[in-house]
């Protein structure tokens, strides 16, 4: 198998395509980082908290 | 078979926008005003932010300014493209195409303003959204070119982000965070007629209605020394707060003295004078006006530091 050479376009372009990559993975970072702050703070919680969950109810009427 | 030939126009265009052409347009230098005073906001609140929502929250902030900064340069190439100053912009420069900057200033606008809102509040999200439509349309679309108190009014763009900042924290708005803005709002004026008198050519040739081409240069002094005047209370004030204490006061009352000393000073001069010695004086009070702000909210944040240690605020 072999490759072919890259088209001067791609080194032209190279250090646009590294700017944009890297400014993804930034916000990517920035996201999952927003992520973990939001879903930790207010204590533990069930990964399927969206559900209706008897046990909580019911210790809350206790 | 080749992808070459999906787009032989790009291709063969000279000098094609690279990153940082694309970084050009958000006028990074703004955006580091920005920061900073958006920071100020978050940290001189009165309400904790968790590092990590704070960093994000600046961040979308920073972005959204960038945003407008990209729709001015976009709506304004054609006159950045006859001034000096601004000639060697992207979209004048002929390195970016207008409907690029177009679209890149929507979308990061939409991305800021959502973003924010879901790493802070809809209020400061809300704010921002205002921000850049204050930028773009209210005064780069109509009172740029329409008005010579385009800088008073537009300047209220320029002042929202501290108010932003305190908004992420508190989720409101207070005297505090007003009084921020009106400090930004109020220096504004003054620091760029300092500017326009030193670099009139451009504002002349560009047809840009600044006061010194609508009202001639010694009215353009003596607003320089009202505005002055009308910012030192507005300043000072600011130490009486919950965000003051005395050691702002007493940095801000020797800002504020050395700014209307400058003021005064340009407003003795005549053109023959500034002609003579290169717009020294007028240079001066610029270089310090930068200083004068920078060091203002550096204060406030000193004082909310000292505050960590009980010997700030009164």
């Amino acid at each position: 198998m072999s490759f072919r050479p890259d088209h001067e376009l791609h080194g032209r372009r190279l250090g646009r395509n590294v700017g944009v990559g890297l400014t993804l993975v930034a916000f990517a970072a920035v996201m999952f980082g927003l992520t973990v702050v939001k879903v930790t703070r207010d204590g533990p919680i069930e990964g399927y908290d969206h559900v209706v969950q008897p046990h909580l109810a019911q210790e809350a009427s206790e | 078979m080749t992808d070459v030939n999906t787009y032989p126009e790009t291709a063969s265009q000279p000098g094609e926008a690279g990153f940082g052409d694309y970084v050009a347009l958000l006028k990074p230098r703004v955006m580091s005003l920005v920061v900073f005073t958006a920071l100020v906001g978050i940290l001189v609140a009165p309400v904790g932010v968790n590092p990590m929502v704070g960093l994000a929250s600046i961040l979308f902030i920073a972005l959204g300014a960038g945003a407008s900064g990209a729709l001015n340069m976009w709506w304004d190439a054609d006159i950045d493209a006859v001034m000096r100053r601004t000639a060697k912009r992207p979209v004048p420069a002929g390195k970016v195409a207008g409907g690029e900057a177009l679209g890149l200033g929507l979308a990061l606008s939409g991305i800021a303003v959502v973003m924010l809102g879901l790493a802070a509040n809809v209020l400061a999200a809300g704010l921002l959204a205002f921000t850049i439509f204050f930028y773009a349309v209210v005064y780069s679309m109509w009172l740029k070119r329409l008005t010579p108190q385009n800088i008073v009014i537009g300047g209220a763009a320029g002042a929202f982000p501290p108010m932003i900042g305190w908004a992420v924290a508190t989720g409101g708005v207070s005297v505090e965070s007003l009084l921020m803005f009106a400090i930004i709002f109020m220096w504004t004026p003054p620091h760029f007629w300092a500017l326009a008198l030193f670099m009139k050519e451009d504002y002349h040739t560009a047809g840009v209605p600044m006061l010194t081409v609508t009202h001639g240069r010694p009215a353009t002094r003596t607003h320089i020394l009202v505005y002055t005047i009308l910012l030192v209370p507005v300043a000072l004030a600011a130490a009486f707060t919950g965000i003051g204490g005395p050691t702002y006061l007493a940095i801000s009352a020797v800002l504020n003295a050395g700014f209307l000393w400058g003021a005064w000073r340009i407003w003795q001069r005549d053109e023959a004078q500034a002609e003579a010695d290169g717009y020294r004086t007028e240079k001066q009070v610029f270089r310090f006006s930068l200083y004068y702000l920078f060091l203002h909210f550096g204060a406030l944040l000193l004082e909310a530091s000292l505050k960590g240690f009980g010997i700030g605020g009164w």
